[in-house]
């Protein structure tokens, strides 16, 4: 054991001494390496990024709440069957929070209506485009969790009342109200004057594809007075113990079935969707992307650790009567194998370590130029660059350590 | 000429290394050479012992043998009563590292280590700690007139100077034998002679030395000789160093 504490510490000894004097060798070998980590690093950043803008987009979303729609949310091949389906109704949510309130140990708290469609927003000469607008009660709060910039949510009473009352996402505000206060002004939708009282602050957009701040919410009565047409409604339902959303949904089924009025022969007509079950349809491509970007940025480093590979070849090649006086000496197999696997896990650390400064920077830079990109460097990336790099040192290594390993003493010192 | 005084009957230790009818072949190609055909050879402590022979004789696959660097095609070699012919490559090494202080023609110092480093390095092999490691190369270094070049590099030291730091090396694990192959061989003659007065002053201190060379001049300096042909021991006997002192003394 103490023999092989002090063989490793002559073998790093060994190994830097190596690459000082092959100085040249030493940086175009590691430059593969360098290039191969930065690659991967910044790859593994990215997949991180996308994993926290995943798990932001999902949040949104709630783990405790169950989404009645007229559409699954999932691709499915048979859509004419959910073309015809009768159309979801906001008043769904009285009747479901009706037998809510009469069933004892209800898995389910509260049902919430609402009601969305895309139009376009007012203020004075400004205008923005297919902005969701979205009726619903003052109980969304319950079920839908945002931030105010300012201002606040409509009330019980202007909820009722229909108040034309709206709350507008960030990105609205922004484009309406570059420098003034949007609290109090009147914008106008579809050509009606609604006051705001209310700025969501930023959420962001659902996994890059649509933006969350490009949004108005108004009372539902206000609402259907204005947009029925075209409008979409889904009923939010919360669940009381997450734990338990299976069970969840089977009651919200048959809930929902009764509102209905559907008899029993018939297949359920409406479909209830949650977070998790968009999580599982997500997640495979979000993996895919994953598997695939690491896999085509791992190439880089294959093609680093040939070049390490070649190298140390080479080393083992000039260094044949070293090898050959050193087993004379009583080296052992294992010492000349543990030398150069070291030289060559060296080699790779260095240029691990230089790839990951490296990475770091870029990272650093790209995250004050451009905020919003989804990059993420953590220190279970520098670990596992780390780990990355060593093991391709091993790798790339052990075939020349073997072969030098196994060189004949009498053969090796003979070698000129 | 002093060193010419042979002490031909002093008492011999016991015997170190013990070959008997070892034969060495090679495959070259079509072709078996047989490098070796049979030769027995015993070596006792503290012999100071020549093995002479033109290229070809298998006087360096004898030394091979004899250094543990291979092992023999066929018969019988013991080193110290350890049967050395049946041994792995690890085992060898061990043998190498403990038992036998290599000294070759052209030094096979590591360029990039300075004389401390250089003869640390069995040490290492040895598994001795840091400091006595140090210590112990240290003093061997001076032992052989270098105290003063302990940290200079290879190429900072003449050529006899690299030829003592490697019979520092050869001599830092206390090894029971010493063989030198050549020694002299890549000196001018006058630095030849030092290094052969080094080697009579590690026989006189009861070195047990072999020395494998083809020059007539370097082997006179042992207290016996060995003559290789063929693969075969032409003549093994005091003989031949008294027909040299003969020789020289006409």
């Amino acid at each position: 054991m103490k023999r092989f504490v002090y063989e490793l510490s002559e073998s790093w000894k060994i190994a830097v001494a190596q690459m000082r004097s092959n100085m040249t060798r030493s940086t175009l070998t590691a430059l593969g390496v360098i290039i191969g980590i930065v690659a991967v690093t910044l790859m593994g950043t990215a997949i991180g990024g996308i994993q926290v803008g995943f798990d932001k987009s999902m949040a949104i979303f709630g783990d405790d709440v169950l989404y009645v729609g007229q559409w699954p949310w999932k691709n499915v091949d048979d859509w004419w069957n959910y073309r015809d389906r009768r159309k979801i109704k906001t008043e769904y949510a009285e009747g479901l929070n009706r037998m809510i309130a009469m069933t004892p140990n209800s898995n389910l708290t509260i049902a919430i209506p609402t009601s969305s469609v895309y139009r376009g927003i007012k203020y004075t000469d400004s205008e923005v485009n297919n902005v969701l607008v979205r009726g619903t009660v003052s109980d969304y709060l319950i079920t839908s969790t945002f931030d105010f910039k300012e201002g606040r949510f409509f009330n019980d009473l202007e909820s009722r009342d229909g108040a034309n009352v709206c709350v507008i996402g960030y990105d609205v505000a922004d484009a309406l109200f570059p420098s003034a206060g949007p609290i109090d002004k009147s914008v106008l939708i579809n050509g009606q004057p609604f006051k705001v009282i209310g700025v969501i602050s930023r959420q962001g957009s659902f996994l890059g594809l649509f933006s969350l701040d490009s949004i108005v919410v108004m009372p539902l009565p206000a609402f259907q007075k204005y947009f029925t047409a075209k409008s979409e409604a889904e009923i939010l339902v919360k669940v009381k113990d997450k734990t338990k959303l299976a069970d969840a949904k089977d009651e919200l089924t048959g809930l929902m079935r009764r509102v209905r009025g559907l008899p029993s022969e018939k297949k359920d007509d409406f479909s209830i969707n949650e977070q998790q079950a968009l999580k599982s349809t997500l997640d495979p491509i979000k993996n895919s992307i994953a598997i695939a970007g690491l896999f085509i940025t791992g190439l880089s480093l294959f093609v680093g650790a040939i070049g390490i590979m070649n190298i140390t070849f080479v080393s083992v090649k000039e260094r044949t009567k070293e090898i050959g006086t050193r087993k004379a000496l009583g080296a052992r197999r294992r010492t000349i194998l543990l030398q150069f696997l070291i030289e060559s896990t060296a080699l790779c650390l260095l240029g691990g370590f230089i790839g990951l400064s490296f990475a770091y920077l870029m990272c650093f830079g790209i995250g004050k130029a451009f905020p919003s990109f989804p990059i993420r460097f953590s220190f279970g990336l520098v670990l596992a660059s780390m780990i990355v790099s060593v093991m391709t040192g091993l790798i790339s290594g052990f075939a020349p350590a073997w072969t030098a390993s196994r060189l004949d003493p009498v053969t090796a010192l003979r070698y000129e | 000429m002093n060193k010419l005084n042979p002490d031909v009957t002093r008492p011999r230790g016991p015997v170190v290394i013990d070959i008997e009818n070892i034969t060495k072949d090679y495959v070259m190609g079509e072709e078996i050479v047989h490098a070796l055909r049979g030769v027995s050879l015993q070596i006792h402590s503290n012999e100071y012992i020549a093995i002479m022979g033109p290229s070809g004789s298998g006087k360096s696959t004898l030394m091979n043998m004899l250094g543990c660097l291979d092992t023999p095609s066929s018969g019988h070699y013991e080193f110290n009563g350890r049967d050395v012919s049946a041994m792995n490559d690890d085992e060898l090494a061990a043998i190498r590292n403990r038992e036998i202080g290599f000294v070759f023609q052209t030094f096979n110092l590591l360029p990039r280590a300075n004389s401390l480093r250089n003869v640390e390095l069995p040490l290492i092999y040895a598994g001795i700690d840091p400091e006595t490691r140090e210590e112990r190369a240290a003093h061997v270094l001076r032992d052989v007139g270098l105290g003063d070049r302990v940290h200079h590099k290879p190429n900072e030291l003449s050529g006899g100077q690299r030829q003592r730091v490697a019979i520092a090396r050869a001599l830092v694990n206390n090894p029971s034998i010493i063989l030198a192959d050549e020694p002299t061989g890549n000196l001018d003659s006058k630095t030849g002679e030092e290094i052969m007065a080094l080697f009579e002053n590690l026989y006189q201190r009861g070195h047990t030395i072999i020395l494998v060379t083809h020059e007539a001049d370097i082997a006179r300096h042992a207290r016996r000789t060995v003559h290789l042909r063929d693969g075969l021991i032409e003549s093994d006997d005091l003989a031949g160093f008294r027909e040299l002192e003969a020789l020289a003394l006409t």
